[in-house]
């Protein structure tokens, strides 16, 4: 009893210290007082009454949640055909590692150097615009490519998608071939052992990568920045200006609002799927 | 730098003199005392420059700590951590927020040497006598309080100063003259139907506004009060406008950094944009053409200086006063007059500068030679002139400062309104 106490002991004070005792303070902050220069302690209710009663902010969430969507659907299609592709078409062992881990070089490099590499590649005189121009495929560079909500769901899902990738394989993994085979034995059509065998058991790898990718979107500012070039707006944006500006108090009821949404929406997930079943 | 080793001798001099005054009566002691002392600055990345760090040790023999950071975290750190620095390198629109706060103490205008060469936009408010002063949080109007206790702004210069001035300059729109295929001569051309998708402008509050309210006057749709202080209604009418052009798909981006708008300029994304100064040699020096083009409406400016403490008491405070005459001596404000902004003190900073220099910069006048940066590199060809020419020029047409405004809350979060729209 004791000997396990201490086992848990390390991660509950990590845990405790810095995740549980920062998220309490911004609970705290997010009730008090501010003016241009500095939080005055106290307990006031216009953060969330500014928060909650603005039309920027619904806007916003909106935007955000339709990014969620978007960039859910597109890493989920992906995701799950590159893992089936990994589990099931290819059949060496050693081919699969080769090629799930030919899947993270993407990630020996930063995630922002990632996103803004983009900005040369899509930009007016980019490489693609100058490419097409050349090959007088287009007459007049395409706009919408950079700086616009194109490009930053193509950021999304080249960032994102990997975090679908790995634990989608991860179950297909797991699934028992008998099945399948069992499945072909009772005369299973292809789409038939996708949709009633394989899909019903990559539940859980699917409502992890979900997870991931909902939580990662929601809260992010920095992509959305850089890609729409300051044109669109995200909640994690909107927090981010808020901090520059010193108005902590509104920017913690922003996160306290978010967190509870994110919340909701993985207790969604976690409603429809129950993850635990099949790992 | 030929002349230098003769300006650091005189300076070595005057600074020795200087500390003689102090501490009344115990010079060699005072001598012996100040290498130990540390003295604790932060700031804008600007003026936060380690050559002057390493000149200072040099010549006063004490030690400069410099942090740089941006506007924003500069505001926040000198007024929730007043006891972590020395020196202050504050911008004069943020001295409005921070000074009533009491975490600086008021600075003994007698104790600065050069005081009475200081440029008199920061003391009258006047460049000449019969300027008038600009509207937005005009240097002067913050420069001073009533007393030695005061956090009280005073109207008039007297003995006691918030801010000694080190740096300023005056900001314009920055264009590629080879893009924009027409002469750029107003505000009003950002919203240009011609440059529709290649404007851009700054996503920064307190300034972006600045610049959108230049652009609204120049366009005739209002006419402000106080474009540094608007009111409300002037404020829903300026965000209202942008959030028109933004859906009008005017604007190919909005940056917040100084490399953004380098990158947007450099890359021909962007023709015409709001931009600092250096920003726009930095995209001449990567070989691209590019102009801080003057405009018949005048300029938005803005001004930094040094400000102590109110903890700061004995040697360490003479040692910070030491600095802010050593500041004004000369050799920084060459080396910020080299970078393209202004030093508070020119006629020091004359000495410490070529003919040439002096005349490219200050005068207006072609260059003979390659102009240099501080560094050793080529930032002008011979032959070229100044954006915008002279100082008298430039700064004699500012129309308005940064500043702070008092519905300040109210206008960033319209702001918001406007980036989310």
């Amino acid at each position: 009893m004791k000997a396990s106490y201490l086992q848990a002991a390390p991660l509950a004070l990590i845990l405790g210290v810095f995740l549980l005792l920062p998220m309490l303070v911004l609970l705290v902050v997010s009730f008090f007082d501010y003016d241009s220069v500095q939080i005055i302690p106290g307990f006031v209710l216009t953060n969330y009454q500014e928060v909650l009663g603005s039309a920027v902010t619904w806007r916003t969430y909106l935007n955000t949640l339709r990014f969620t969507v978007i960039v859910w659907a597109i890493t989920l299609a992906v995701g799950f055909w590159v893992s089936f592709y990994l589990a099931f078409v290819v059949r060496s062992q050693v081919t699969q590692l080769v090629l799930f881990l030919v899947c993270t070089i993407p990630f020996l490099t930063s995630n922002i150097i990632r996103m803004i590499s983009w900005v040369p590649f899509l930009g007016r005189e980019g490489l693609l615009n100058t490419a097409l121009l050349r090959l007088g495929l287009i007459r007049a560079p395409l706009e919408f490519l950079l700086f616009s909500d194109f490009a930053v769901v193509l950021a999304y899902v080249h960032l994102y998608t990997l975090f679908m990738v790995t634990p989608i394989f991860n179950t297909m993994m797991r699934i028992d071939r008998r099945l399948i085979e069992a499945a072909i034995d009772n005369g299973a059509r292809s789409w038939q052992i996708i949709a009633h065998v394989v899909v019903p058991l990559c539940k859980p790898g699917i409502a992890i990568g979900s997870i991931f990718v909902v939580t990662l979107v929601m809260g992010d500012f920095i992509t959305v920045r850089l890609l729409s070039g300051g044109q669109s707006a995200s909640i994690g944006l909107m927090i981010s200006n808020q901090i520059s500006l010193l108005q902590y108090p509104a920017a913690c009821a922003n996160a306290v609002v978010l967190l509870a949404v994110v919340l909701l929406m993985i207790a969604a997930i976690l409603r429809i799927v129950d993850i635990r079943r099949d790992l | 730098m030929p002349n230098a080793p003769i300006g650091r001798r005189r300076l070595l001099r005057t600074a020795s003199l200087a500390g003689a005054g102090a501490i009344t009566g115990f010079p060699t002691v005072w001598a012996q005392n100040i290498k130990n002392v540390t003295l604790r600055q932060f700031g804008t990345g600007v003026s936060n420059l380690n050559a002057i760090a390493e000149k200072v040790k040099q010549d006063l023999g004490f030690t400069l700590q410099m942090t740089a950071l941006d506007t924003d975290a500069v505001t926040q750190k000198s007024v929730t951590q007043p006891k972590s620095y020395d020196v202050a390198d504050i911008e004069y629109f943020i001295i409005k927020k921070v000074f009533p706060t009491g975490v600086l103490q008021p600075m003994d205008t007698k104790r600065i040497k050069l005081f009475d060469k200081i440029v008199p936009i920061f003391t009258t408010g006047k460049l000449t006598p019969t300027s008038q002063v600009a509207q937005g949080t005009a240097p002067s109007t913050v420069a001073f309080v009533d007393g030695k206790t005061s956090t009280k702004f005073a109207a008039h210069p007297t003995q006691w100063a918030t801010l000694i001035p080190t740096i300023y300059n005056a900001d314009t729109l920055g264009i590629r003259p080879d893009l924009v295929g027409k002469p750029i001569r107003n505000w009003k051309d950002l919203m240009d139907p011609a440059f529709k998708g290649k404007a851009a402008i700054l996503n920064i509050p307190g300034i972006g506004i600045m610049d959108a309210a230049m652009v609204m006057e120049s366009m005739g749709r209002i006419k402000y009060v106080d474009k540094g202080n608007m009111t409300k209604p002037e404020i829903d009418k300026t965000i209202a406008f942008l959030i028109e052009a933004k859906k009008a798909g005017q604007f190919r981006a909005f940056w917040k950094t100084f490399d953004e708008s380098v990158n947007l300029m450099a890359s021909g994304e962007v023709v015409i944009q709001s931009m600092w100064s250096p920003a726009v040699a930095a995209v001449r020096s990567k070989g691209i053409a590019c102009t801080y083009q003057p405009l018949a409406e005048g300029y938005r400016a803005w001004a930094g200086g040094l400000g102590i403490a109110k903890h700061l008491s004995g040697i360490e405070l003479d040692a910070a006063y030491e600095y802010i005459n050593w500041y004004l001596s000369g050799w920084v404000g060459a080396y910020l007059n080299r970078q393209g902004y202004y030093s508070a003190v020119l006629e020091t900073a004359k000495q410490f500068m070529s003919a040439d220099e002096w005349g490219f910069w200050i005068e207006g006048k072609p260059a003979q030679a390659d102009i240099k940066s501080p560094e050793g590199k080529v930032m002008e060809k011979a032959g070229s002139v100044r954006d915008g020419g002279s100082f008298a020029e430039r700064m004699g047409h500012v129309s308005c400062w940064n500043s702070v405004m008092t519905e300040d809350r109210y206008m960033v979060q319209k702001w918001n309104e406007f980036i989310a729209a």
